[in-house]
């Protein structure tokens, strides 16, 4: 019943603005595909453009192999969730899900015999007949993901529709539609700016910036290669040094900063614009400083997060460097004013070119 | 009341209260008072008044019963002004739907501006101006005619057809306005949401967007139907000698036999007649009052 995606040279214009520019990429059916990035980054007109709502200005969009050019978004074989869910609020749970099919012509006992079956799926049981009004919002979010597959989809489309649920329901929900999309093996296409959910529920991810896509990659290669320094700082958290490449040996790169000379990894396309990027759990302290990738620093404050700690350092300089420890009761926790040294591995430091602005990168 | 006595101090406060007061009781509730008061009793010589035979009694309201030709007008009054509600939101909804959900907003202060103008003119004046549009060898026929439309000058102002049309062009904003702030009020996202589930677009307006206006539509009904059955202006200006009007029996006890008496026990069954109409099609289509309060 899924089907595959695929966008060929996409963009979208409105006015002078370039929302989506030359986005390509493919979708595979079945797959739970995020596009994640700051707001106006374009990915919300992008699955506006797969539903149907906006016609791309110039590109190809075709779902199953087929092009979707000139179908209109009752034509398609998609569904889209909104945002803010956009249930019927004077028809009764029921009938909401059942829209899609009294839309093509299916009589009224087939239809609440279906929209049953799909209450149960998403675990709504005898919410058939209540009002809208009447439902929480996470059962009014299950309603509207029931709706959606009543009409049998072969590509879902879900815009951010569990950004206006409490941190607790969101990551119930997360784990609900990610079994959902397993069970039902439908295409999902999930936008969303929270990375969290981007990288729990997905098979692959999208990172966009400015209308283009900086990187397409499995979550865990997003977090641990991004493609770019947009990437690096976007997911995640980083230590960032400016400074310019000293000398390149294969992967690793020697970086000259105002802190001292660094080796990390080097990423794709660096150009003048490359900085040093290292994660906060790849910074160690330590009371001995290391043949590399060592600075002095004294610890100025603590946050204690629940599961881990923040630690931050300033060195001599006055730059501010972060490190995490797992709150494990492994690792020795240092007073505020403690002097040690700030090391991490070249393997874990990347030196990253600035956001693509020019060609994308589509990685597998 | 505090709150307006801090905010706007005691002289301004009182000063509003007391005009408000005295507009709402003398210039509104007193005069219908009297008229209700007055469709009880007997028209009498003016040195009858007060004497023996000036009783309360149920004889005008009877007048009405006992002649079956005010009891047609009436019926044709009512007939005809759902005739000009029903063309009225035939003709106001798919500019409301437009106005609220297709037109650029940019658009919209000129649209609206062309579509209040012709009301800075006075209703005589555009009742008039309907009167010399719609003659026989006026400029809509002349219009008509030079376009090959029509051999024949039509006789427009013949039976209701005039009425119609003037009662349609002065009360077809009263029908616009609530319509538009109810579809305005929609969410986009439930339209597009019925078309993603593969509504085709007469299935959205019937399932999604009129339920949601069903208010707007019910207040703006019960203003043109209220406003054309109470009409008296384009009835009187547009008539033929076949179209009469139930306002225009009121005018006459009143003016020309001169009996107020009767007068207003016509007026009041025109305002209870109507008001029990309107009641019972709110109810068949399941209206609430407190939903058009709304």
């Amino acid at each position: 019943m899924s089907a595959s995606v695929e966008l060929q040279d996409v963009c979208a214009d409105f006015g002078n603005f370039r929302a989506v520019d030359k986005v390509s990429l493919s979708i595979e059916a079945g797959e739970f595909f995020s596009f994640l990035g700051p707001s106006g980054c374009g990915k919300t007109t992008i699955l506006r453009m797969v539903s149907g709502f906006v016609s791309p200005t110039a590109g190809t969009i075709s779902i199953g192999g087929k092009d979707m050019r000139d179908q209109r978004p009752n034509q398609r074989p998609t569904a889209l969730i909104f945002q803010n869910l956009a249930l019927f609020p004077l028809m009764p749970v029921w009938e909401n899900i059942a829209f899609g099919l009294e839309a093509r012509g299916i009589d009224k006992k087939a239809r609440r015999q279906r929209a049953e079956e799909l209450l149960a799926l998403v675990d709504l049981p005898d919410a058939g007949d209540k009002a809208i009004s009447q439902l929480s919002g996470g059962q009014k979010q299950r309603v509207a993901i029931a709706r959606a597959l009543a009409v049998e989809p072969s590509v879902m489309l879900l815009d951010e529709p569990l950004s206006a649920l409490d941190l607790k329901l969101r990551q119930h929900m997360r784990a609900e539609l990610r079994a959902i999309q397993k069970r039902t093996n439908v295409t999902f296409i999930y936008i969303t700016h929270d990375q969290g959910e981007a990288l729990a529920m997905s098979d692959r991810v999208a990172v966009m910036s400015h209308g283009k896509l900086q990187q397409v990659a499995r979550p865990r290669e997003i977090y641990d290669n991004p493609a770019n320094g947009f990437v690096a700082a976007f997911v995640g958290e980083s230590n960032i040094f400016n400074g310019t490449l000293a000398s390149r040996t294969h992967e690793l790169g020697t970086f000259q900063t105002e802190n001292g000379v660094f080796e990390g990894r080097l990423g794709p396309g660096i150009d003048d614009s490359a900085k040093l990027y290292v994660r906060p759990e790849n910074v160690r302290l330590a009371g001995a400083a290391t043949a590399s990738n060592s600075i002095a620093v004294e610890v100025t404050d603590i946050a204690f997060e629940g599961n881990f700690i923040s630690i931050r350092t300033v060195d001599g300089s006055g730059r501010i460097i972060v490190s995490e420890a797992r709150n494990d009761g492994a690792g020795l926790v240092p007073d505020p004013g403690a002097k040690l040294y700030a090391t991490f591995d070249a393997a874990k430091a990347f030196i990253l070119a600035d956001e693509f602005t020019a060609k994308p990168v589509v990685a597998a | 009341m505090n709150d307006l006595v801090n905010r706007y101090g005691k002289t301004l406060t009182m000063t509003i209260c007391v005009l408000t007061t005295f507009w709402l009781l003398m210039l509104v509730i007193a005069p219908n008072l009297y008229l209700f008061e007055n469709s009880f009793r007997l028209y009498l010589p003016v040195r009858d008044v007060g004497g023996p035979k000036d009783v309360y009694t149920l004889k005008n309201y009877l007048t009405f019963l006992q002649s079956p030709i005010h009891i047609t007008v009436f019926a044709l009054t009512v007939m005809y002004s759902s005739i000009v509600t029903v063309i009225c939101f035939a003709m106001a909804y798919p500019l409301a739907y437009y106005l609220a959900k297709k037109a650029s907003p940019k658009h919209l202060p000129a649209i609206f501006l062309l579509l209040t103008v012709p009301l800075w003119v006075s209703e005589i004046m555009r009742s008039f101006a309907w009167f010399i549009i719609l003659s026989l060898k006026g400029p809509l026929n002349y219009l008509l005619i030079s376009g090959d439309i029509i051999e024949k000058p039509i006789r427009w102002m013949t039976g209701f057809r005039s009425v119609i049309i003037g009662l349609v062009y002065t009360y077809v904003l009263f029908m616009l306005f609530p319509i538009y702030n109810a579809v305005q009020s929609l969410d986009t996202n439930q339209i597009e949401a019925a078309e993603d589930l593969g509504a085709p677009w007469w299935r959205i307006h019937w399932r999604v967007i009129l339920p949601h206006a069903k208010p707007g539509i019910a207040s703006g009904s019960v203003m043109v139907f209220m406003l054309s059955a109470g009409s008296i202006l384009v009835p009187t200006l547009l008539a033929s000698t076949n179209s009469r009007w139930f306002t225009e029996i009121i005018q006459q006890w009143m003016f020309e036999s001169l009996d107020w008496n009767t007068g207003s026990a016509y007026a009041f069954l025109l305002l209870i007649l109507c008001t029990v109409f309107v009641t019972i099609v709110l109810r068949v289509f399941g209206v609430k009052l407190s939903d058009i309060a709304n």
